[in-house]
């Protein structure tokens, strides 16, 4: 029983949803749910901020690995909840400022580090086993060569089988993942809205 | 010293200790993680509220030209029942806030999945295969209709991949192959950028503080 109502919600909402697009004397109705969902899956983040205190709370109560440095975590996000609340979000204020200063290089920072690591995964898992092990390695290696100047300098036509491997043999591929994928999704939002999957409400029957 | 310099040096010596990282684990990776941590997660709350929650709910159940709008009270308390799930007892209310999200975000991922990764995808690979001109064009334009096709035929695992359908799932898998290469190739470029983005910065915004030019 604890369950027929989420599962009403859910049916109505996807079916407003899916009739908007197809009826347009809904699509009122659809951009107020659509403004509704925005709200309350932005309340999430609020979920998982909570979540992030009490995991740190915690470890710092129980002494656990590692404790020492779960206060810079608490004080971090303290100080970007004050500043942004106090002063505001707009450009040249703290809570940009800080965000500019810190947030942002530190950021590209973690992204850049994936460079070495993807790089060492790379050598470590990528071996020439058999032919077509060998066209993932060639075409990587290609792509990289063409996106450096020192591609075109060994010679002036890397940078254009670059550019035709991205624009063909990739954009092919990529849209049988993408065509695959849209599949998959929209047969998944089908079975949650009839509720036959039911799992995101936590198992329970 | 000037508020933009004080930014410059916390901005290279927070990427300096995420960069000694590359050596081992040590204590200075460790506080500029945490740190990277708990100010993104304070950034994407005050984001939440300034972007989505003001504009979109509290401007519309108090609307500035005044009055009060009832209805918004709806979204506003399946906000509420959502953080319930921290609390065991009540936890069984944040079910009806997740049943609106799902139901709304599959009703709209249908339509816009059908839409843009579905329809426009097919409507982009039907193309003239002479279309450009030249032999190199009918080729290339062979390439990609053959390669979609053949690549949706490998991901198809209602029918066992024999004869002619295992051939082309065949051919799908090497343009599979071709191309999760050229992302790779592509992904690392990025990254790399990145990395040459970040040691610019810190060769030509943060050595200058310190009088040293390059």
């Amino acid at each position: 029983m604890r369950l027929v109502i989420p599962l009403m919600i859910t049916f109505v909402a996807g079916m407003i949803m899916i009739l908007q697009f197809f009826v347009p004397a809904t699509q009122p109705m659809g951009d107020n749910l659509q403004e509704w969902y925005m709200i309350v899956s932005s309340a999430a983040i609020f979920l998982g901020a909570a979540n992030l205190i009490t995991v740190h709370v915690h470890k710092i109560r129980f002494k656990a690995r590692n404790w020492k440095y779960s206060p810079i975590t608490l004080i971090g996000f303290a100080v970007m909840i004050i500043t942004g609340l106090v002063f505001g979000i707009e450009a040249d204020l703290p809570f940009d400022y800080l965000f500019q200063q810190m947030v942002a290089p530190m950021a590209a920072t973690m992204f850049s580090l994936l460079a070495f690591f993807v790089a060492s995964a790379a050598f470590r898992a990528f071996r020439a086993s058999n032919w077509r092990a060998s066209l993932l390695l060639v075409s990587a290696f290609v792509v990289m060569l063409g996106r450096v100047p020192i591609g075109s300098m060994i010679w002036n036509k890397i940078p254009i089988i670059s550019e035709w491997i991205m624009q063909y043999p990739n954009m092919a591929g990529q849209r049988a993942v993408m065509i695959g994928a849209a599949m998959g999704m929209i047969a998944t939002s089908l079975r949650m809205i009839f509720g036959i999957e039911r799992s995101y409400l936590g198992g329970a029957d | 010293m000037s508020w933009e310099v004080i930014g410059i040096w916390l901005g290279a010596l927070l990427s300096l200790c995420l960069y000694s990282f590359l050596y081992k684990d040590n204590p200075f990776y460790k506080f500029a993680e945490h740190l990277f941590v708990g100010m993104s997660a304070g950034y994407w709350v005050i984001y939440a509220i300034m972007n989505v929650l003001v504009p979109n709910w509290w401007q519309k159940l108090v609307p500035l030209e005044g009055g009060f709008q009832p209805i918004w009270l709806v979204p506003g308390v399946l906000s509420l029942f959502m953080l319930f799930r921290l609390i065991p007892k009540l936890a069984g209310l944040s079910r009806l806030s997740l049943a609106l999200i799902v139901g709304t975000g599959a009703g709209i991922s249908i339509t816009a999945m059908l839409q843009t990764r579905a329809l426009a995808q097919v409507n982009g690979t039907i193309i003239a295969l002479g279309q450009g001109g030249g032999w190199f064009d009918w080729v290339s334009n062979i390439i990609m209709v053959t390669g979609v096709v053949c690549g949706l035929v490998y991901f198809f695992f209602s029918k066992s991949h024999t004869g002619v359908f295992g051939g082309a799932a065949n051919v799908g898998i090497t343009l599979l192959m071709v191309a999760f290469g050229a992302s790779f190739g592509y992904t690392v470029m990025a990254r790399i950028s990145l990395l040459i983005g970040q040691t610019q910065f810190l060769l030509f915004e943060w050595l200058p503080t310190m009088g040293i030019h390059l």
